[in-house]
């Protein structure tokens, strides 16, 4: 590879990569992210190298191994082109079958096809699932199109175009102009513009200064940062190229969590290649700008996501937040000017760069532009990432494309924001979904995580499930958070075991209100959200717990019975098999018992029991 | 034990202090923890003070001062993973291997870990055991893989092959 040093550099090695493809190519992608490889899909992606690497007939296919998809439930997931086949659950003996069926015959495989949840009917292609339909794949799409370690790929698809229309076309206050007429929004959590922020840190005094983006992802239920860094990192670092450029940044870092491995490989060899290109490094594209990215390892810290704790993290020291009266693009890293984005953020950025401001501001709602990804999980039929256009409803999210409940329980509640949300009932999945509407009803848009509940889940469970989540995650510096958040955990400790009383909702209340204004940083002021919102629209759940001692959706197990229906069990004795505690008695064929006194409530035999004999109360 | 790859890991990251992180990794990954005396080693090369270091080692989760069993099994809990039936799978584990998430048993065979996300959100409750991920899991699924990696350790210690 030689450098690229100027705009026809680029177009030359842009046609050349077209060039090389020819037309009406067969090109079979195997989706390769996580929830695929947990399926399979390096078994199936090796059978089909294999069989095309012996197979003289077939040496024409390009198999491609891309990153995630989106629609990670039915993983593996394979794709034909051009006919643009989607082929779902494939394994690893399905793999001759497509090649000598689909490829060479043109022939589609029935029981590779998903199957509509409403109409029953096959679908051939990618575009036609309702789960695809309603989304506009503006980031996430690109996915599908290239393989992460390739930059002809990226190239190939107009990969860095937008840098050096940026370089050559625009100078640093246009970009930021155009960054600021877009009206992105911090695709992280708190949304702040975008644009303001680059403004604020090229303005600051200091001739060093640092542009971070923030991978660390800490949000449980929420991965989409993941599967871009993983599937088309490239276009983070072009984002981030562009707003190095526009703030005269000179070194950036890519933090990313330790529990991403892929990402981190994949975003390296990226970096690697980018610098050979001449993306990165010094005298860009011949332009005289100079600037390079590092990655910087997490150690599995939740707080390392707030800006000043990730900072502290790359300094190499304990990850704990500072006050922001100083706000870091003033001083940050090392104290110097430092301009911090989410991955989604800077993927965003090459599109408003090539695209212009106008296009991009036209998708979305008054005050948040764009799309969104969102991981959409939990409760409901179809999980996986979906990018969507801001204002889009709840209902359409969670019934369209998630194709609604998941095993025959009403959905009550989406949980939105992570442990910094909250929980929005089900009356109201008619709100648009933007930054705004979402922290009027009390939860936020966080980074994206969207977890459906239904009416098996106890709100008061969640709610202790975060404030224990964030209890243990909180790094101990200021008080309120390390103490209340203990103290919150206890009360919903008691009302879980049934030991709540009339004084207990009161005291919680008055707790969260007390983290919430004294605590140093987002993690604490936030914390409350989870519980504060669980009682403004569940409160009849908290209490039935501590009132009739009663867990309405039988999750909390002091307060919930197992017993075997006896007109349902076949005796097939293998809920007596798996008890821990030896409490199912009956003889084989004959109906089965618990015993209530030695019965530990785990639930084994609930979920092991194929005649669904087993009730829970 | 042999603390000889220790500079070497160091040397890799041109013994930058910013890199601490990553070197306790590296190290952590080379020995299965971080002993002691490595850590002593990271402060005197980075010149930095070992209380600052073992602070680090402490606060962040992914390390660990003692050594970890030769599976690791790592349980993600998560939101998405709790509301889908995470705990149970959780009670299961600690049925199964008789110790508490953070523990590793008697016979240093397994350790057992509990995390916030693992990011593979879409299919779960997830496990990560030894590397793979495990979607989908109930307290059946969970009970086969331990029950399948004691049966392949008893036949490879039948056929002679050193544990």
């Amino acid at each position: 590879m030689r450098k690229i040093k100027s705009v026809s550099d680029l177009e030359r090695w842009k046609e050349n990569i077209l060039s090389r493809e020819k037309q009406d190519e067969v090109v079979v992608s195997v989706c390769g992210g996580t929830g695929c490889h947990a399926y399979g899909c390096k078994k199936v992606r090796d059978r089909f190298a294999k069989i095309i690497r012996k197979n003289g007939e077939l040496k024409e296919i390009r198999l491609r191994y891309t990153g995630c998809r989106g629609f990670c439930e039915r993983g593996p997931i394979v794709t034909i082109q051009p006919q643009g086949i989607f082929y779902q659950r494939v394994q690893e003996k399905d793999v001759p079958l497509i090649l000598s069926e689909t490829v060479q015959r043109g022939k589609i495989l029935d029981h590779l096809l998903y199957e509509d949840v409403i109409t029953k009917r096959k679908v051939t292609s990618e575009k036609d699932i309702p789960f695809y339909k309603v989304q506009s794949r503006l980031v996430l799409g690109s996915n599908g199109m290239i393989e992460p370690t390739k930059i002809e790929d990226y190239i190939g698809i107009g990969g860095y175009q937008a840098l050096s229309k940026a370089f050559f076309e625009m100078k640093p206050e246009q970009i930021i102009d155009e960054i600021k007429a877009s009206g992105l929004r911090g695709r992280g959590g708190a949304g702040f513009l975008t644009g303001k922020k680059w403004e604020d840190c090229r303005k600051a005094p200091g001739e060093l200064k640092y542009i971070i983006c923030n991978c660390d992802e800490g949000d449980p239920g929420a991965y989409m940062d993941r599967s871009l860094l993983e599937g088309n990192p490239h276009s983070v670092l072009e984002g981030m190229i562009i707003g190095a450029y526009a703030i005269s940044g000179s070194h950036g870092y890519i933090y990313v969590r330790h529990e991403y491995p892929l990402a981190c490989k994949n975003a390296e060899t990226a970096i690697t290649q980018a610098r050979k290109a001449g993306f990165l490094g010094k005298n860009i594209l011949g332009s005289g700008f100079n600037f390079d990215v590092e990655i910087a390892k997490g150690g599995g810290a939740f707080v390392c996501g707030e800006s000043t704790a990730l900072i502290a993290s790359i300094e190499g020291r304990v990850g704990e937040p500072r006050s922001k009266q100083v706000h870091t693009v003033t001083r940050g890293l090392w104290e110097k000017p430092t301009n911090l984005n989410n991955v989604e953020t800077w993927a965003n950025v090459p599109l408003i760069i090539n695209k212009g401001s106008q296009w991009f501001s036209s998708i979305g709602t008054e005050k948040s532009k764009g799309t969104k990804i969102f991981s959409l999980v939990g409760k409901v039929k179809n999980t996986g990432l979906v990018e969507v256009p801001m204002g889009i409803t709840l209902k359409e999210i969670i019934f369209d494309i998630g194709g609604g409940q998941q095993d025959g329980k009403r959905i009550k509640a989406v949980q939105t924001g992570g442990p910094s949300g909250g929980c929005i009932p089900a009356s109201l999945f008619d709100l648009p979904v933007d930054f705004d509407s979402l922290t009027q009803v009390g939860s936020m848009m966080g980074s994206g995580g969207m977890i459906v509940m239904d009416e098996g889940t106890c709100m008061v469970d969640v709610a202790k499930y975060f404030v224990h989540f964030l209890q243990e995650e909180s790094c101990g510096k200021c008080l309120p958070c390390r103490e209340g958040l203990k103290r919150m955990g206890e009360i919903l400790d008691r009302i879980t075991e049934g030991k709540g009383d009339g004084e207990s909702l009161s005291l919680l209340e008055e707790l969260a209100e007390v983290v919430a204004d004294t605590s140093l940083c987002g993690l604490g002021k936030t914390a409350p959200n989870p519980v504060l919102s669980a009682l403004r629209y569940f409160r009849p759940e908290f209490e039935a717990h501590i009132h009739q001692k009663r867990c309405p959706a039988a999750v909390c197990t002091p307060l919930i019975q197992y017993s075997i229906s006896e007109s349902d069990c076949t005796g097939c004795g293998v809920c007596a098999k798996i008890c821990p505690t030896q409490a199912i008695k009956g003889e084989k064929k004959q109906s089965h018992s618990i015993l209530a006194e030695v019965c530990s409530k785990c639930g084994s035999c609930k979920d092991v029991c194929k005649a669904d004999a087993v009730m829970v109360q | 034990m042999d603390f000889e790859q220790v500079g070497k890991i160091i040397d890799r990251y041109k013994g930058k202090r910013t890199a601490l992180i990553s070197i306790l990794h590296d190290i952590q990954d080379q020995y299965n923890h971080l002993p002691e005396e490595t850590l002593r080693k990271v402060a005197s090369r980075l010149q930095m003070d070992l209380n600052d270091i073992y602070g680090v080692a402490t606060f962040y989760k992914s390390f660990s001062l003692v050594p970890k069993g030769k599976h690791s099994i790592t349980l993600c809990l998560g939101t998405a993973c709790h509301v889908r039936g995470g705990p149970k799978i959780l009670r299961e584990m600690k049925k199964q291997l008789s110790i508490e998430p953070g523990q590793t048993t008697a016979d240093k065979q397994f350790s057992l870990n509990v995390v916030n996300c693992l990011g593979v959100c879409a299919i779960g409750p997830v496990m990560f055991v030894d590397g793979k991920f495990y979607g989908e899991m109930n307290t059946l699924k969970a009970k086969r893989i331990i029950e399948k990696i004691n049966k392949n350790n008893k036949s490879k210690k039948r056929n002679g092959v050193k544990s």
